[in-house]
């Protein structure tokens, strides 16, 4: 088996301020070294999916892989463990801990991991900015970086444990276009390079258009798949 | 859990915010240095206020009083047993006031292991003469240097000592109030009329002052012999005898049983001073709750400012969250925060409280009624430090505790989808 991700029929509904039913049944699969994005309107539920997908939301029916382990039903601290060491996050707002240094916001998962020990981690870390092409701020403050330098301290941050996919919630949305393709060719480099799989949502086509699988959605429910 | 990178973290999150973080401590700061204070003055107080009476009044008090008879020779008389009886116009039995066998008595007592130490006392009428005027007197003859261990009768030496009354035959304590009316000083002579007729000079070989001007205009202290010898007794002749317990809480009982045994009036010191118990634990009490006041409205602004921080931190702890902090490591990241302000605020809140009484201790108290006090009383115990640093722990817990629950229930997508 090689799927690195795989979910079968999860369905969620909101039950307030009316029941809706948000997602229907989704099913697929996502392979080692795999770049699929995941597109559709506002409100078809592909936000929804993702924090689903990244373990953070626990409240949705169906069965959810990782890695060929069932994380489904798992308790919290299990779930904080697999999303520390398994997923890499980047958002489409760059999250970083604004009162922390570059260096330290990339090190803070590898630290919570505790495997390694800490030159290790910095190590790592400064391999990671070095990666990214922004080594030369790792002792800035994050607050004080550009938003297109943010968002690849949150990409090195995402890289810190090695994981086994990252999921990026409109990682460009924010970004101008320049911005924008320097986080697209650092995702693809990765995904040919490490071998790593990626999950993106995105509203931006062009983005899309470049990556291996699209999966489009609409009405909760996957409309088609288009492989490239 | 690695407390180690919670730590860092929180610290991290303090020192990017000082002067909020200081301000917070500041609050335990000062709950915690004033409960301090109240302490440590209101217990020097009390204790001191205690020491004005307790110390120096015996646990339990053996002497003979006048009074009528309880059996009247009719009682006795089997004729009318039975009958009612009415006997007008009783009058006290005229009984010695010696008490009867003492020396023997007191060797008993010291002997017992319940008592610290007893020691007898001869009560004399005198009067003091200064040209015409006779003052009216009371001399006690006391066995000075005991009477100096078990209750500190030279903390009301003014001038003098007790050693010298105690190896001068001839020497009194004279009461300061009797000295000034007189116009005496140390080293005079004054001449003493006993109520005998006999008239004695005697040596002032110290002042007495016990703060109360009834006692020190009229009494003053002679040693044993000197009393006996006003009284034209031998030495035999004892009036009171004074017991000191090791256990203060025993004397109403055994002053019962005494009083039974040796056929004697015996009064303990719960009853005759039981004002003092009550006023100090008042004092007590209000310390505690003055102190605990200030602690909760402390620890309420720790857990508004925590919760400020948390609000503020909501992106921070959806980031935590997202990237493996469990909801547990979230909690005790702000735990810790608000440990640490306590810690640090409470550890200055010792150091201003022991500041504070410090300066209180050197500031200048001088009253009459305790003339060997100079300064403010303070009572430096330890007790109130340990129970201060761990009060200040407990009530940031608690501030911090609330507003971390807070934080550890916080849903990251909720955060997330809200941007």
């Amino acid at each position: 088996m090689n799927s690195i991700l795989k979910t079968n029929t999860i369905s969620k509904s909101f039950l307030e301020p009316v029941e809706v039913q948000i997602l229907r049944e989704i099913s697929f699969e996502i392979e080692r070294g795999e770049f699929v994005s995941i597109m559709g309107k506002s409100g078809c539920g592909k936000s929804t999916l993702l924090y689903i997908l990244s373990t953070m939301d626990t409240e949705y029916t169906g069965e959810l892989f990782l890695d060929g382990k069932l994380i489904t039903g798992l308790s919290p601290n299990e779930l904080a463990k697999i999303r520390n060491e398994k997923i890499g996050f980047v958002f489409q707002f760059h999250y970083l801990l604004s009162e922390f240094t570059v260096l330290e916001n990339v090190m803070l998962p590898a630290k919570k991991r505790g495997v390694k020990s800490l030159q290790e981690i910095e190590s790592n870390a400064m391999e990671k900015l070095k990666l990214l092409g922004i080594a030369d701020q790792a002792l800035k403050l994050s607050s004080r970086i550009s938003g297109g330098q943010k968002q690849r301290v949150a990409i090195a941050r995402a890289l810190i444990n090695n994981p086994s996919i990252i999921m990026g919630d409109e990682p460009t949305g924010n970004l101008d276009s320049k911005n924008a393709d320097i986080v697209f060719s650092i995702f693809k480099e990765l995904s040919i390079e490490e071998n790593l799989s990626l999950l993106v949502v995105t509203h931006d086509e062009d983005f899309a258009n470049k990556t291996d699988r699209i999966i489009q959605m609409g009405d909760g429910m996957i409309i088609h798949t288009q492989k490239k | 859990m690695d407390f180690k990178l919670l730590l860092s973290i929180s610290k991290t999150h303090l020192f990017s915010r000082k002067k909020q973080s200081l301000i917070a401590a500041l609050g335990v700061t000062f709950g915690i240095g004033t409960y301090i204070i109240m302490m440590s003055f209101m217990t020097g107080l009390n204790g001191l206020l205690d020491g004005l009476i307790l110390n120096r009044t015996p646990h339990i008090h053996l002497y003979n009083e006048m009074e009528p008879s309880i059996k009247q020779p009719l009682d006795l008389y089997l004729g009318y047993f039975g009958r009612e009886k009415i006997i007008r116009s009783i009058k006290p039995k005229n009984t010695q006031e010696r008490i009867h066998n003492a020396i023997p008595l007191l060797d008993f007592l010291n002997k017992q292991s319940y008592v610290r130490g007893a020691t007898a006392q001869v009560k004399a009428q005198a009067f003091y003469l200064g040209g015409s005027t006779q003052l009216n007197g009371v001399l006690i003859g006391i066995d000075a240097l005991r009477e100096g261990v078990l209750y500190n009768l030279d903390q009301y030496i003014v001038e003098g000592s007790l050693q010298e009354l105690d190896q001068s035959e001839n020497g009194i304590l004279l009461g300061a109030g009797v000295a000034k009316k007189l116009a005496l000083k140390i080293s005079d002579v004054v001449q003493i009329a006993s109520s005998k007729g006999d008239v004695l000079p005697l040596k002032i070989v110290g002042l007495y002052q016990s703060g109360m001007s009834e006692i020190d205009n009229v009494q003053s202290y002679v040693t044993l012999k000197m009393a006996q010898r006003l009284m034209a007794q031998k030495d035999n002749y004892i009036t009171d005898i004074n017991i000191k317990l090791f256990d203060m809480e025993k004397a109403p009982a055994l002053a019962k049983e005494m009083s039974e045994m040796f056929q004697i009036n015996a009064t303990d010191i719960q009853s005759a001073n039981a004002q003092f118990e009550t006023g100090s634990s008042i004092r007590t009490l209000i310390s505690y709750a003055v102190s605990i006041t200030l602690l909760i409205v402390a620890g309420f602004g720790i857990y508004n400012i925590l919760n400020m921080l948390i609000y503020e931190k909501m992106n921070d702890i959806a980031i935590l969250k997202a990237t493996g902090f469990s909801g547990q490591d979230v909690k005790w990241i702000f735990i810790s925060q608000a440990l640490i302000i306590g810690l640090f605020g409470g550890f200055l809140g010792l150091l201003l409280g022991y500041g504070v009484t410090a300066i209180i201790d050197r500031t200048p108290f001088e009253t009459e009624a305790l003339p060997t006090i100079k300064t403010y009383p303070i009572d430096y115990e330890l007790k109130y430090y340990v129970i201060g640093m761990v009060f200040a722990l407990i009530s940031t817990f608690f501030a911090g505790y609330f507003p971390s629950r807070k934080a550890e229930k916080i849903d990251p997508v909720d955060i997330i989808r809200g941007q």
